[in-house]
């Protein structure tokens, strides 16, 4: 299936958020998400399903001013 | 700062009126020992993106924590009020803090917040019981909007984001502090030196925040802890209640009784 992962076109295998941010080698990193511009709680990534053509946002801690 | 002139940010006590960005240091090393220079309890952080395995943002995070100070995420490049609450909302989760730096950016070359989606995320995060720290600009109704909206502290600006200019509209700051004396007032962005940061704090207001102005400093150490004194010595200023300026000089030394006085 090919979705968009921060901002890159992507051929993934992941039928989940949860399962994707594995398959992309997150692993234990903290990481917030967001599904076509909108968050998705990291205990509802397991219950959220992709869909060819989504956007998926995975975003880590960042210095900031 | 001293113990008896605490600064109350909706549930924080602080003794520092200085909070400090964390972005474009040398390096985290130099990061770390600028904001114990500074003595600040407050940083700003970020969400970016980032690729799977790189692990940089964990360990500016490991960091960040090490120093046990609070942090305030911000915003930082949202266009948009639904960009800004999708990244509130993340920013939550991650941080664990309902502080949110909010910024609607509305125009490229000067980074003037969109006021209007401004005041509309505010308003939405508010709701969802987010304590919104909007970086505005010095407009009196946005203030006044942005307070209906439920923020109980205003950033305005003194000048745009990373020109170190200083105050760019003394009269637009002082008519804030005078309209809103119950409200906790930060001035972000434009200080580039601890003069302006002292000019600031020398018109009333609470607190100053502050990111190039250290990170660019040749040594942004020393810039920190500079930052820090100006801010006091402002502050203070401040309390002492200055004098009132005059058009024409006035002797300091007792005129009467010097030396060949014919007057007398």
């Amino acid at each position: 299936m090919q979705i968009s992962v921060n901002g890159l076109t992507r051929e993934v295998e992941a039928q989940t958020l949860a399962l994707l941010i594995e398959e992309l080698g997150y692993g234990t990193q903290t990481v917030a998400t967001a599904l076509n511009h909108e968050f998705v709680r990291s205990k509802d990534r397991s219950d959220t399903k992709l869909r060819e053509g989504d956007a998926v946002e995975i975003l880590t801690p960042r210095q900031g001013g | 700062m001293s113990a008896g002139d605490p600064l109350t940010l909706y549930d924080a006590v602080l003794s520092s009126r200085l909070l400090l960005g964390t972005a474009r240091y040398p390096s985290p090393a130099i990061l770390a020992e600028a904001i114990k220079a500074s003595g600040c309890e407050v940083v700003t952080v970020s969400l970016r993106r980032e690729a799977g395995g790189s692990r940089a943002g964990e360990s500016f995070w490991r960091l960040i924590r090490d120093l046990g100070v609070r942090v305030l995420p911000n915003t930082a490049g949202c266009r948009t009020a639904k960009e800004a609450i999708a990244t509130a909302q993340m920013a939550r989760e991650v941080f664990g803090t309902n502080w949110i730096k909010l910024e609607v950016i509305g125009e490229e070359d000067t980074l003037q917040p969109d006021v209007f989606g401004l005041v509309e995320a505010a308003r939405a995060l508010s709701d969802e019981d987010f304590r919104v720290f909007p970086y505005t600009t010095d407009d009196l109704v946005v203030a006044e909007r942005l307070l209906d909206a439920g923020c109980r502290v205003l950033m305005p600006w003194a000048a745009p984001i990373g020109s170190g200019r200083g105050i760019n509209n003394a009269f637009g700051l002082r008519a804030l502090r005078a309209h809103f004396p119950g409200v906790p007032l930060i001035v972000d962005a434009g200080l580039g030196a601890p003069s302006h940061a002292a000019a600031v704090m020398e018109l009333g207001y609470d607190a100053a925040l502050l990111n190039t102005a250290v990170a660019l400093a040749g040594d942004p150490v020393s810039m920190a802890r500079a930052f820090a004194l100006s801010v006091e010595a402002g502050r203070k200023g401040y309390l002492a209640r200055p004098m009132t300026p005059r058009d024409f000089a006035e002797p300091s030394t007792p005129v009467i009784g010097h030396a060949f006085d014919e007057s007398a």
